[in-house]
């Protein structure tokens, strides 16, 4: 099983609107991607609380379909 | 919702222990690469940690996932509370701050572990 980065990218905007995301494909194989999360929504919250959201977007598929996202996330300069 | 003979488990386990790791293999033969770079942080750090293998326990692996909403492992727990996996645990110790979270919790590290 595996997830097109475009996808990962969709579902993360869908459910994070104003996120920007940057993925890479780290083994080509469609199943280990690397990916930097930056939203304004993150603010304030703890690090395992802002890649839950990001999980959440995802919609169960972490950790099932999408075997490894190594997730980084960030909140913009001046949010 | 979390069957409760597993939620027993678990609270035992991380109000039983100061660190707890749950992961894929054992702290010495860690079966997924994830599992064994927080390993490797927990020991270059020096402090303590109960390993368990959630390979050997589907109903825990599962009501951990729903216990925390955390859909993956390892998962690092430090009094009680979920630290998060390995990204979060690379990137607080490179950072330094998964040290001063030990220190601040009144975990031992380093040489008086």
């Amino acid at each position: 099983m595996a997830m097109e980065a475009a996808v990962i990218e969709k579902l993360i905007r869908e459910g994070i609107p104003d996120a920007t995301v940057e993925i890479a494909d780290l083994r080509g194989d469609g199943d280990h991607y690397a990916a930097l999360v930056t939203s304004a929504a993150f603010k304030g919250k703890s690090r395992v609380q802002q890649h839950q959201m990001v999980y959440a977007a995802l919609q169960g598929r972490m950790g099932g379909e999408l075997h490894a996202l190594a997730l980084t996330t960030a909140v913009p300069e001046g949010a | 919702m979390v069957d409760q003979n597993v939620k027993d488990r678990i609270e035992q386990d991380i109000k039983g222990n100061d660190v707890v790791l749950y992961m894929k293999g054992t702290p010495v033969f860690p079966q997924c690469g994830f599992s064994a770079a927080v390993v490797q942080v927990l020991s270059t750090v020096g402090v303590k940690f109960k390993g368990i293998n959630i390979l050997e326990d589907p109903g825990l692996r599962q009501g951990l996932k729903d216990y925390s909403n955390w859909p993956t492992f390892p998962q690092l727990y430090v009094k009680g509370e979920l630290v998060g996996g390995c990204d979060i645990v690379r990137e607080m110790y490179e950072s330094g701050e998964l040290q001063s979270l030990l220190a601040d919790k009144g975990v031992a590290t380093g040489a008086n572990a």
